[in-house]
């Protein structure tokens, strides 16, 4: 099955009209010496077999529709309403290229407008771009914004910020001259006495989480305002989920906030595809990068959508562009404009409480098992680190939950080893009031 | 007023509401207890209040105002816009792969690390690479991950600066390198269309670190010399990397790893018919021969006897450019698709591509001048040039074929060809769609001369006529701003035209 | 084509105008006319010191981004707010009120490299 519709009379007729005796003659600027020999791919499938392959290969996976998961470490499992999935797998929203003929476009230009809007009003911020890769990169690309708008060179990055994010900005600054210095963390948070000391006038900007990688709130309004001091920006990751009850980077001036936004509407997908969302002040749109929806008219005089500002990008600017961004994660966006306007104001504000209230329930009673203790004493949203006594191994006690139909919390160990018995829960609207009860009873037999 | 009709935010109304939340099961807890007072947002987000319908509503008709490829020849040069099975969103949809979570233990996972570890060695059969990483979550970030390793290569040995670039490439290639911090120098291509081999030696000094071509380069055209090319590299210690966005002119005709290419990405998302979703997601895996294979960001899927894991850590990574391991679920469609398409299917796709291709361009040669004729592989360019005489561009053509139902190549690109149209039609495209398309470039063609007006002015059967971008720019309005008084300046004014007749 | 007699000029379409101790910098009537529609301006820091020849301004249209070369050394003194405010002014006049920036010349000798009006004017009809 190859999808390919012209039949081998077809192609042979279109070879004479062309002009040639053979396929082999259209392409005689291939030397001989590099014609590939059969490729070492299995012979094709059909629809039915292919279907059978993959079942087999999801089946041997234990999807978290099976198993009551309280993971989360950066990837948080939403519920997704049953219309995002119907109107998204419409084949005109799946099936386009970036809008670049705004005409034949309008759909996917008001789309990422709506959705540039909603981000905005999300973040109480002033401009926000069509989506970049995921929530690593975007802190890798809010960076880079910092240091070429401040000509400095020095990045101060809390450690309590995804490791990922932190990794993916090492690998994106290799190359560069800007340093990257870690700000540890005190009682879960960070360090805001380390991090007075290591501000001089040479930082680009500040990067916080929030929560950030252990479930706690940040001071963010502190931290930037010690930012702003010493004239660096004040960059925020943000949970979307949490924005319905906890205070906007807007309001704590954020200079660049972003998010991983794959949890408005659309499903973990073993990480990815993710939807790297980014806003900004107006003071600092031109050096946006990525792709801009604009509102402006046709010759008519009629409202119409286009991409804009478009001489930032690497199409036009090439090696002077703000970045080298070109294909984004449009159909993410899409999901998350639909579920968006679903949620409304007061769903996401109700969606955020569902979370609040789980996690402190399951919080509370985790307070039962003698062994178990909270690591921090910090206020939380959804997710929380939790301390087992050195005769429980996290490893060990996840085994056994496992067996139990149970994805225990994330081993922290493996990325701060000086944890080695910490252990990340999240507890999200998924999870409801019988599973928490169950899991109790399972530690405790654990014993 | 648009006329795909008003934004969400005019359809708002308050109280509505698109989706009721399960109710509390737990004990309820006002959020100001939970949390302190300095967290707690204040002002609610000024989202749409809808109805559930209302959003169906809205968002079906502004589907309805989009080209796709499900519904429109879509012949974007370098862009593949080749059919999207849907058999693809039925795989990756399935519970076992959509509903994973990446730091579930491997013993949970085995599937779906089956499956990367598999598609990682398909893409090694079809491009002659001896490793890839999947991580890249598009052909640009495939680019910068391959800088990465190539200035991670050369700092083992002697660091080096330069990157050499055709002029044919594609802007992510410079932009990608700049973002790597090297300095980007160009390579003026030949009177053929093809790396001029004598620039080639004059730019090539001690301080390159790597050449980035494009083969089947933007004009469609193979790089005969590719093996010569890469042996000069290689004697001053460079690399060669290929740009395999023009993968789909490749499949079982030619490897890359038999070229001599030294690292390469794939665009998934147009070799491999994931769909392009208006923009994304892609995949842009990245393949390296195993002198490279050291440098590959981490983590790597690996096959312990008949288990699969991941291996975190890597002595010579570059490091990783995603959080967990990519874009998993537009992985998920490409190995549907191979092990749809098979060794015979993949190779018949790049004939049928090539074939259409240079009918397509055989058609049209009468009409419009090709600067560069040779036989192409699956694309070519024209240029529009003599239309310059009755004051019709490239642009106007590319309007024009919107009203005749067809979405518009790439124009102005590559920039080495003045008013370029950029042709790749694709294997999934009939004969009798190529047909068609002719008839309509050739019928514009003939419109430009004898109405040019007609062609200046294009569209005029789309639900907007030609956007005003200088406004755009000049006065960017990237958000809507709820005024208060404005809800009744919602309805259509009567000039309006509708989308629906 | 207006190409002012009183102004020098460089190759790459800038003209410059001596004003006591300032060279007022813009872009020639030949330059406006081939970039079309004018969208942005992004003009230096007052203070930068700019290099002769070395870009000191942007100036985009929709599809395009143009280096501003400073025509001598020197440091910016002032730029032009209302160009920045309202880029059309390089399309409506660009050796008037579409000025972008001046400079306060630190080797007053690079002026001579500069083209005369004539000069100019041939370079652009070739």
């Amino acid at each position: 099955m190859d999808y390919a519709p012209n039949t081998d009379a077809q192609l042979q007729e279109m070879l004479r009209a062309i002009g040639v005796g053979s396929f082999e003659s259209l392409i005689s600027t291939v030397p001989a010496e590099l014609h590939a020999r059969a490729l070492e791919v299995p012979s094709g499938l059909a629809e039915s077999e292919v279907i059978a392959l993959g079942e087999e290969l999801a089946g041997r996976n234990r999807a978290l529709t099976e198993v009551v998961s309280f993971l989360g470490a950066g990837c948080y499992a939403h519920l997704i309403p049953t219309v995002v999935d119907a109107l998204a797998s419409r084949g005109e929203w799946l099936t386009p290229y970036t809008p670049y003929q705004a005409e034949a476009s309008q759909g996917t230009l008001q789309a990422i407008y709506e959705f540039q809007t909603m981000v905005c009003e999300l973040f109480q911020m002033d401009v926000a771009n069509a989506s970049l890769y995921d929530g690593a990169s975007s802190v890798a690309e809010a960076a880079l914004l910092a240091l070429r708008t401040t000509e400095r060179s020095r990045i101060l990055v809390s450690e309590a910020v995804h490791p990922h994010a932190r990794e993916t900005l090492a690998t994106y600054l290799i190359g560069s001259t800007a340093t990257v210095q870690e700000i540890p963390t005190v009682n879960g948070v960070t360090d805001l006495e380390a991090l007075g000391k290591a501000l001089r006038d040479d930082v680009a900007c500040v990067i916080l989480q929030q929560p950030n990688v252990f479930g706690c709130l940040e001071p963010m309004g502190q931290a930037g305002e010690l930012a702003h001091r010493v004239g660096g920006l004040f960059i925020a990751s943000v949970y979307p989920i949490s924005l319905g009850l906890l205070q906007p980077p807007g309001a704590y001036g954020a200079d660049i906030a972003v998010a991983e936004g794959r949890c408005l509407g659309s499903p973990p997908a073993y990480g990815g595809p993710g939807l790297g969302l980014f806003t900004t002040t107006s003071a600092l749109l031109r050096k946006v990068p990525g792709r801009l929806a604009g509102c402006t008219v046709d010759q008519a005089g009629r409202r119409a959508f286009t991409l804009t500002l478009q001489t930032r990008e690497q199409h036009i600017r090439r090696e002077r562009a703000t970045s080298n961004i070109c294909t984004n994660e449009g159909w993410l966006a899409l999901r998350a404009t639909i579920f968006l306007s679903l949620l409304g104001p007061r769903g996401m504000q109700e969606l955020a409480r569902l979370n609040l209230e789980k996690a402190r329930y399951a919080r509370e009673r985790l307070r039962e098992i003698p062994w178990i203790s909270p690591a921090f004493d910090q206020p939380v949203f959804n997710e929380f680190t939790l301390q087992f006594d050195a005769a429980h191994p996290v490893e060990a006690v996840n085994r056994r939950l496992a067996a139990a139909g149970f994805a225990g919390g994330f081993p922290l160990a493996e990325w701060y080893p000086a944890m080695p018995q910490g252990s990340l829960w999240c507890v999200t609207e998924l999870i409801s009031k019988a599973s928490i009860d169950r899991l109790i009873e399972v530690l405790k037999r654990v014993g | 007023m648009s006329m795909s009709g008003p934004l969400i935010f005019e359809r708002s109304v308050p109280g509505r509401r698109g989706y009721v939340l399960p109710p509390g099961d737990v004990p309820a807890v006002p959020a100001a207890d939970a949390l302190p007072e300095d967290q707690l947002r204040a002002i609610p987000p000024r989202l749409p209040e809808v109805a559930e319908f209302d959003a169906v509503r809205h968002y079906t008709r502004l589907s309805q105002a989009n080209f796709s490829v499900d519904t429109h020849f879509y012949p974007l040069g370098s862009c593949t816009m080749k059919y999207n099975p849907k058999l693809n969103e039925r795989i990756a949809a399935l519970p076992g792969f959509a509903w994973l979570h990446p730091l579930q233990p491997a013993s949970q996972v085995q599937g779906i690390l089956q499956l990367l570890h598999e598609l990682e060695q398909l893409l090694c059969a079809v491009t002659g690479m001896a490793a890839f990483t999947l991580q890249p979550a598009a052909g640009a970030q495939g680019e910068l991950t391959g800088l990465k390793i190539i200035a991670a290569y050369h700092r083992r040995r002697r660091a080096r600066s330069t990157i050499l670039i055709p002029d044919s490439a594609h802007g992510t290639n410079p932009a990608s390198a700049a973002l790597s911090g090297f300095t980007v120098v160009q390579v003026k291509s030949g009177p053929d269309g093809l790396i001029d081999l004598q620039e080639l030696r004059r730019k090539l000094t001690k301080d390159v670190a790597a050449l980035m071509l494009t083969n089947p380069n933007t004009l469609g055209l193979f790089e005969r010399e590719i093996k010569t090319i890469a042996a000069l590299l290689h004697e001053q210690g460079a690399l060669v990397y290929m740009d395999g966005a023009n993968m789909n002119a490749l499949l079982g005709i030619s490897r890359p790893g038999d070229m001599g290419v030294d690292l390469l990405q794939l665009n998934l998302h147009k070799t491999f018919s994931t769909p392009h979703g208006g923009g994304g997601p892609g995949a842009g895996p990245v393949g390296v021969t195993k002198a490279l294979e050291e440098f590959l960001p981490v983590p790597r899927v690996r096959k312990t006897g008949a288990r699969f894991r991941w291996e975190t850590r890597g002595r010579a990574t570059v490091g990783r450019v995603h959080g967990f391991y990519g874009n998993v679920g537009v992985l998920v469609r490409a190995y549907a698709y191979i092990r749809t398409l098979g060794r015979e299917g993949l190779a018949r796709a790049s004939r049928t591509a090539i074939i259409n291709a240079n009918y397509l361009k055989a058609k049209l040669q009468e009409a419009f001048p090709v600067p560069f004729d040779d036989h192409c592989m699956h694309e070519f360019v024209v240029t529009l040039k003599p239309l310059l005489a009755h004051g019709v561009s490239a642009g106007d053509v590319a309007k024009r074929l919107l009203d005749y139902g067809h979405y518009a190549p790439t124009v102005y690109f590559p920039l080495i060809v003045e008013e370029a149209l950029m042709i790749e039609p694709t294997e999934t495209e009939s004969r009798e769609t190529l047909d068609e398309f002719a008839k309509a470039l050739v019928a514009i063609a003939h419109e430009a001369q004898h109405n040019p007006e007609l062609v200046r002015r294009a569209p005029q059967r789309m639900v907007v006529d030609r956007v005003d971008e200088v406004k755009a720019a000049r006065e960017p309005n990237l958000r809507y701003h709820a005024s208060p008084g404005t809800a009744s300046a919602l309805h259509a004014s009567p000039g309006d035209r509708s989308i629906f007749p | 084509m207006q190409v002012p007699a009183e102004l020098r000029y460089t190759k790459t379409h800038e003209w410059m105008k001596r004003e006591a101790s300032e060279a007022v910098v813009g872009i020639t009537a030949h330059a406006q006319e081939e970039l079309r529609d004018v969208v942005f301006v992004e003009l230096p820091k007052v203070g930068k010191a700019v290099k002769q020849g070395e870009p000191a301004a942007v100036i985009e249209s929709v599809k395009a981004a143009f280096d501003i070369y400073a025509p001598v050394s020197g440091t910016v003194t002032r730029v032009n707010e209302a160009v920045a405010k309202t880029p059309q002014l390089v399309n409506q006049d660009c050796y008037g009120a579409g000025w972008l920036f001046a400079l306060a010349p630190s080797a007053p000798a690079e002026a001579s490299s500069l083209l005369s009006s004539e000069a100019y004017a041939k370079q652009v009809q070739a």
